[in-house]
Order: C-alpha cells, then sequence, then structure tokens
C-alpha cells in the first residue's frame, strides 16, 4: 500500500480511537453555537431604570407611562433624591436614572420648553449610549404628539431603509460571527497539537524514519481533520439556517466550498503553530491564548473593524477570520455571487498556502 | 507542611525551565492587553457614506456639506444612478447610501415638505441604529436652519413646545471604550493563564508518568492540591499587578476604589479558576482532552460574562447560566471598584458568591483526585 495512504489511515485510528475527544469536538460546537446563538446580542430589554421626579404631575406622569410600557425599561424604583442616584450606581443594578425638573408641565406650557436630565451609568459606554438614545426618542415620541395641534412647518422627512436587515436582528451579526470563530478555533486547536503530541511521545522518530516527506506528513495530518470539520461546519450551517432563521439569499454551493478552504486555513495554521513548538503544553498555550482573543476581537465578529485605530486595521487583515466573516454575510445575507467576494477567497488560500509552505520548511528532519 | 514547600519548588522549577512557555505566559497576555484594549469599541466613526443626487440643487448641495462637515461620516462616493450605488452597497464598499429625489428643492420650497431616501446597511442591526441616529440629527438640524430661513412671519402663531433631553455620563464622561474593556480585557487575560496552565498540569504528569511517583509519596491529597495551586496562585496576581500598571500608566484607567479589597477580591478569584482546571485534570486522560475542556468552557465564561454583550439583553434562561460564571462576578467587581468606588458593601453579594464557588469546586478538586491510578 502507497505509504501515505497508510500514515492518513494512522491518523483517523489515532482520532476514531480517542473516543472522548471525538465526543467533545463534534458536541462543543453545536453547544456553543446555541448557547451562543442566543445569549449574544446586543438588543436592549427590559433594562432596569430610575425614576427622579421632581415635579410629580399630569406630564411627567405620562412620559413615566410610556418609558415602563416600552419593552426596553422596567422602571426598578422611584428615587427622592440626587444623593440617592450615587448609591444605585453603586449597586450596579441600575443603568440610567431619569430626573424631571421641578415644575415640568408648567414649563412645557408656559415656557413652551421643560428639561429631562438622563443620566446613565457609563461605565458601560455602550449601554449607556443606546439607553440614552432611546428615551430622547421616546422624549420625542411625546413631543409629537404634544405638537399634533401646531400646523407643519418647513422640514425635510427622512425615510429610512434598514437594508439586509430591516428588524435590526442582532442574530444576523453575531450568528456568522459565532459559526465562524467556532470553525475557527477548534481546527486550528485540533491540529495544533498533532505533531508535537509525536515528538512528546517519542514516535516522532519512526516517523522521521519513514519514506514520507515532511510534505506528505503535513498534509497527512490535515486531511482526516478536514472531514471532522467540515461535519462541524454543516451542523453550524444547519444550525445557523434552521434554529436562528438565517436567511440564504446566496448559494450554499459556494459556502460549502468557501468553508472547506477556510477549514484548510485553519487546520494548516494550527499545524504551523505544531511545528514552532517543542512541547505540547506550548502549542496548545499558543492556540489557545495566542489565538482565541485576537479571533473574537480583531474578526469584527463583535467590534465593527471600521472604528479600530488604523493599525488595528492593518492588523486585522492577518486574522483569516476577519476574510471568513466576509464571505459568510455577503453569501447568507447579501446574496452575492462570487464576483464580489473573489478578493476575499484569494486572500484565504494565500494564507493557506503560507501556513502549509512555512510549516513544510520548518519541519525539522532530524531529532534535537 | 514541608512537603508542600517541596511540591512548590518543583512546580516553579518546572515553569521557569520551560523557555518556551516564559514569553507565553508573561508577555503574551501583556501584548494582547495593550493591542486588543484598543480595538474593542463599538464607537461608530468613519462611516463609509455615500450619496445620490437627482435634484443638484442648492439645498441638497447644502445638505451634503453638513455631511461632509461631520466626523462620523467619510464620505467615499457620489453615484450616478441608484443601481451603481446598490452595487457598492453589495461589494461592501460603502455602508450608507442618501438619496436626494429629483424636485427636492422645489418641494420643499412650495408643499412645506420633501422627502428623503436613506439605505444603510443593517446586518449590524446595532451599528445602524446608531448610524440612523446620526443621520437623523443631521437632518433635524439642518431642518432648525431652513424653518429659520424659510418661515413668514403668518406661520408663527402657536410655538411647538419643546422638551430638551440632557444626557449624561457618569463615571465615564467621554464614553472612552478603554476605560470600560481594559479592567475586562485583563480579567479575561488572568483567568485564560490560570485556567489552562492548572487545566493541563495534572493530565500532564499523568501523560508523561510522573504522577505515579508522586503518588507512592506520602503526601496527603490536600497536600498535593494546595502545592500544584500556589505557584499558579501567584502567576495570576503577578499579572494581574504587571497589567493594572499597564492600565494605569498606557490607558490612565482611573482606579477609584480601593486596591485592597480588588487584591482581596482577586485572590479568591483566582481559586475558583485554578479549582476548575485541577477539577478537568482530574477528569481527562490527556493534554489533548483537557485542553479541548477549558477551550469550551473558556469561550463560554468569555461570551457570556458581560464584557462584550450585556447580560441584561440575553434571554432569562441565558442569564441563568452566567450565574455560574466566574469571570462574569469578576468582571463586574473589577469595574465596580475601580471604576466606581464601589465599597465592599457594594460587592459583598459576587464577594460571597465567589467564595462559596472556590470553597466548592475546590472541595470537589479535591475530593475527585485519586491517588490510585
Amino acid at each position: 500500500m502507497n505509504p501515505f495512504f497508510g500514515f492518513i489511515k494512522k491518523e483517523i485510528y489515532h482520532i476514531l480511537r480517542d473516543k472522548r475527544s471525538l465526543i467533545i469536538l463534534l458536541g462543543m460546537p453545536v453547544v456553543q453555537i446555541l448557547l451562543f446563538g442566543f445569549a449574544i446580542t446586543n438588543e436592549i430589554n427590559n433594562v432596569d431604570i430610575a425614576i427622579l421626579d421632581h415635579s410629580k404631575d399630569v406630564a411627567t406622569r405620562e412620559i413615566t407611562n410610556k418609558i415602563s410600557s416600552s419593552k426596553y425599561f422596567s422602571i426598578n424604583r422611584l428615587i427622592t433624591n440626587e444623593a440617592n442616584i450615587k448609591t444605585v450606581f453603586k449597586k450596579g443594578k441600575v443603568k440610567a436614572v431619569i430626573v424631571f425638573e421641578k415644575d415640568f408641565s408648567r414649563n412645557l406650557i408656559r415656557d413652551r420648553k421643560a428639561t429631562v436630565q438622563i443620566i446613565t451609568d457609563a461605565t458601560d459606554p455602550n449601554t449607556a449610549n443606546t439607553i440614552s438614545n432611546y428615551i430622547s426618542s421616546i422624549l420625542q415620541n411625546y413631543q409629537k404628539e404634544q405638537n399634533k395641534a401646531t400646523p407643519p412647518t418647513y422640514q425635510i422627512v427622512s425615510k429610512t431603509r434598514m437594508v439586509y436587515n430591516p428588524e435590526l436582528k442582532s442574530a444576523y451579526m453575531f450568528v456568522p460571527g459565532v459559526m465562524t470563530v467556532i470553525l475557527m478555533l477548534i481546527s486550528a486547536m485540533m491540529t495544533s497539537i498533532s505533531i508535537t503530541r509525536e515528538k512528546e511521545l517519542g514516535t516522532m522518530e519512526v516517523l522521521l524514519v519513514s519514506p514520507l516527506k515532511p510534505i506528505q506528513v503535513i498534509t497527512g495530518k490535515v486531511v482526516p481533520y478536514i472531514f471532522l470539520s467540515v461535519f462541524n461546519a454543516i451542523v453550524i450551517v444547519v444550525l445557523g439556517i434552521f434554529v436562528f432563521k438565517m436567511p440564504v439569499q446566496g448559494s450554499l454551493f459556494w459556502l460549502g466550498l468557501e468553508s472547506v478552504l477556510f477549514i484548510i486555513t485553519s487546520l494548516a495554521l494550527g499545524i504551523l503553530i505544531s511545528t514552532l513548538s517543542a512541547t505540547q503544553q506550548t502549542a496548545m498555550m499558543l492556540s489557545l491564548m495566542g489565538l482565541m482573543l485576537p479571533t473574537i476581537l480583531l474578526s469584527g465578529f463583535i467590534f465593527p473593524i471600521s472604528s479600530m485605530p488604523v493599525i488595528l486595521q492593518v492588523i486585522s487583515n492577518i486574522i483569516p477570520a476577519k476574510w471568513f466573516i466576509i464571505i459568510v454575510k455577503g453569501i447568507l445575507l447579501k446574496g452575492v455571487n462570487m464576483a464580489f467576494i473573489w478578493k476575499e477567497t484569494l486572500v484565504l488560500m494565500a494564507m493557506a498556502l503560507f501556513f502549509i509552505g512555512l510549516s513544510v520548511k520548518k519541519y525539522k528532519t532530524r531529532l534535537e | 507542611m514541608k512537603r508542600i514547600g517541596f511540591i512548590i519548588q518543583k512546580e516553579f522549577k518546572q515553569i521557569f525551565r520551560n523557555k518556551g512557555m516564559l514569553p507565553i505566559i508573561f508577555i503574551m497576555p501583556l501584548v494582547q492587553l495593550i493591542i486588543l484594549s484598543n480595538a474593542a469599541t463599538f464607537e461608530i466613526k468613519n462611516i463609509k457614506f455615500s450619496y445620490i443626487d437627482h435634484d443638484h440643487s442648492v439645498t441638497s448641495r447644502a445638505l451634503m456639506d453638513k455631511f461632509e462637515a461631520s466626523n462620523y461620516f467619510n464620505i467615499v462616493a457620489d453615484f450616478p444612478s441608484k443601481a451603481q450605488a446598490d452595487a457598492a452597497m453589495q461589494n461592501g464598499d460603502v455602508d450608507v447610501i442618501l438619496e436626494i429625489p429629483p424636485f427636492f428643492e422645489r418641494n420643499l420650497q412650495k408643499e412645506k415638505q420633501s422627502e428623503l431616501g436613506i439605505a444603510i446597511n443593517a446586518i449590524d442591526g446595532a451599528a445602524a441604529g446608531v448610524e440612523n441616529v446620526y443621520i437623523n440629527q443631521i437632518v433635524q438640524r439642518f431642518n432648525r436652519d431652513i424653518k429659520v430661513k424659510l418661515l413668514q412671519p403668518s406661520d408663527l402663531k402657536l410655538q411647538p413646545v419643546k422638551i430638551e433631553s440632557i444626557p449624561l455620563f457618569w463615571y465615564n464622561e467621554t464614553l472612552n471604550y478603554k476605560t470600560f474593556m481594559v479592567p475586562g480585557i485583563l480579567v479575561l487575560l488572568v483567568t485564560m493563564i490560570s485556567l489552562f496552565l492548572s487545566g493541563m498540569n495534572v493530565v500532564r504528569e499523568k501523560e508523561i508518568g510522573t504522577l505515579e511517583q508522586i503518588n507512592v509519596t506520602p503526601i496527603r491529597k490536600r497536600e498535593f492540591i494546595i502545592g500544584k495551586l500556589f505557584p499558579f496562585w501567584i502567576l495570576g496576581m503577578t499579572i494581574l499587578s504587571i497589567g493594572l500598571i499597564i492600565a494605569k500608566l498606557i490607558f490612565s484607567i482611573p482606579i477609584v476604589g480601593s486596591l485592597w479589597l480588588m487584591y482581596g477580591f482577586t485572590s479568591i478569584y483566582i481559586l475558583v479558576v485554578l479549582g476548575i482546571g485541577l477539577f478537568i485534570s482530574n477528569f481527562t486522560n490527556t493534554q489533548q482532552q483537557a485542553m479541548f475542556i477549558s477551550w469550551f468552557f473558556m469561550v463560554i465564561f468569555i461570551l457570556m460574562s458581560g464584557l462584550f454583550t450585556p447580560i441584561e439583553s440575553m434571554p432569562k434562561w441565558a442569564q441563568a447560566i452566567t450565574e455560574f460564571n466566574p469571570i462574569k462576578y469578576f468582571v463586574e467587581v473589577m469595574r465596580m471598584v475601580m471604576l466606581k468606588g464601589s465599597g465592599f458593601s457594594d460587592i459583598s453579594m459576587q464577594f460571597t458568591k465567589t467564595l462559596a464557588y472556590a470553597l466548592a469546586i475546590n472541595g470537589l478538586a479535591v475530593w475527585s483526585y485519586r491517588k490510585i491510578s
């Protein structure tokens, strides 16, 4: 038999024999995508807020009712003086306090103008900003209702269309990201210890004296994992479509091909880590510590890349996940074809070739 | 007691002997802290903005100038047709398209009203919402200006009422994301190092076969566990301290609350993480399995900690799961103490839960460790 196929067979045996790892590898992505698909969202729901009402009149009561009837907020408590604001914030539960000035209604009617303070706990700036915007828009609606009687004046009315995601579901943003990050990390992790493991257990010597060329050893290590990862990818995509109702605007065939490409890139990165490290521990720390946070933070999965400092935007280009997220969103949500994503595809290909090439070059045919 | 000393000495020697690991333990987390803290921002700026002007009037030009003057928008193109604009959005070149219809100016003057079409790439729903707010702010300011210009005295019968809302952002007036992220990312890094190192530690000895040598020594289970935990506990505290110095010096993050309280909490928190690591180590046979399981929990802990997306937004069942997430408590406490200056009574709930967690998980780790293989 061809020694190369013999080698692949050995690798497959290794994988299938360790039942525990196999269950973990196939089960983990399912649990994670289900968990994260539901839990990771930055939509605001039922945020606890407090009201400090210095006037307690018709208008403030009406506004308070409006706020508490919206699904975004639940009014946690009414406080009576300014000093208490600090205390409720320090407890951490209340995220915003709305302060109505004295004689609110009277000011509104007589002076045609009244003031509301929206004090937010900005230790979480994003939530603070969103809360502030939502409350302002509730106030604006109230103002509009009050002004119904006054005649229309010159104005530009904007008609906004939210393209690709009319209901602003945060799943559309996060599900492709979760799919990518899980696929990337799990693939890279699987192969990252494959060669080091042989080094540490002493079986590397056997491989080195075999007629296999470095490129064959490396491909042989990658191939069985491609099947595992493709299986994972299929499960992930199916869950994404059926559980999280991701639309499929483009072609699933292309999504499949692109996924295989991305899997190969990630596995190759794992192999590269494997050839570079001496012990399993080093390899694991590199693939866990080195890849986890950068992939989560720099891929555009949660944080928009265009808002980052320029230098980080440049660095984000070396994160394979960034390119795959663009591809997945493009195919699933925008329905684009290859004409729109050839660039991202080429980048992933180049990365895969680079990782494999470097692994072959760094692969030591001698023991130290 | 003496026996604990020996095992601690052995662990320290093993940590410092592995030259490949030292930079991963000490340098990588700090580099990540410095770099990644800059990445984690939801602030929306440099919006890729484009427009289609079918009117080419003075008013439409004036409106575009307003967008050009804003810091949020980056005008990338001026499309002659809608088809071209749509293709650019598909390609990802633009995120906002503003369409000014024909007779924009004439309608405004004659009918007192004219329409403006806005298309926003809403895949990132939250960002789209914010972009929409920014656009409307500009349009409203523009409305105010034209009212002043075009309004006739006869229109001024009854002035509309106005509610002015004054947003105040406490503890972080400028909405600086780093203030929010640096303590959080530091927490993650300390946790990762502690969990991964302790998770792979005992199982490594199992795999190499040296665990048996320890098992035949007279060392007690309790002593063994303490001896294994202590070096990593020191490592975690060291990384935290260096991280705090970086937070203070490089990011000028205010440290309002008591350092003692922070260290007190951290010292218990790290015990929780190390306990989880040892527990994983006891139940696995190979480093590979230990690594997969630690990874599984770590990703869940990170993404469900409330650091990147708020816990309040999660569905109820997911919020219930976060009760078991130690990182959640650590992130909360670090932020409360560092940024708000909360005292012990404010964090007593997190403190009690973490302490109970530490006792339970380490109890389990000692209990599940078997000296007989």
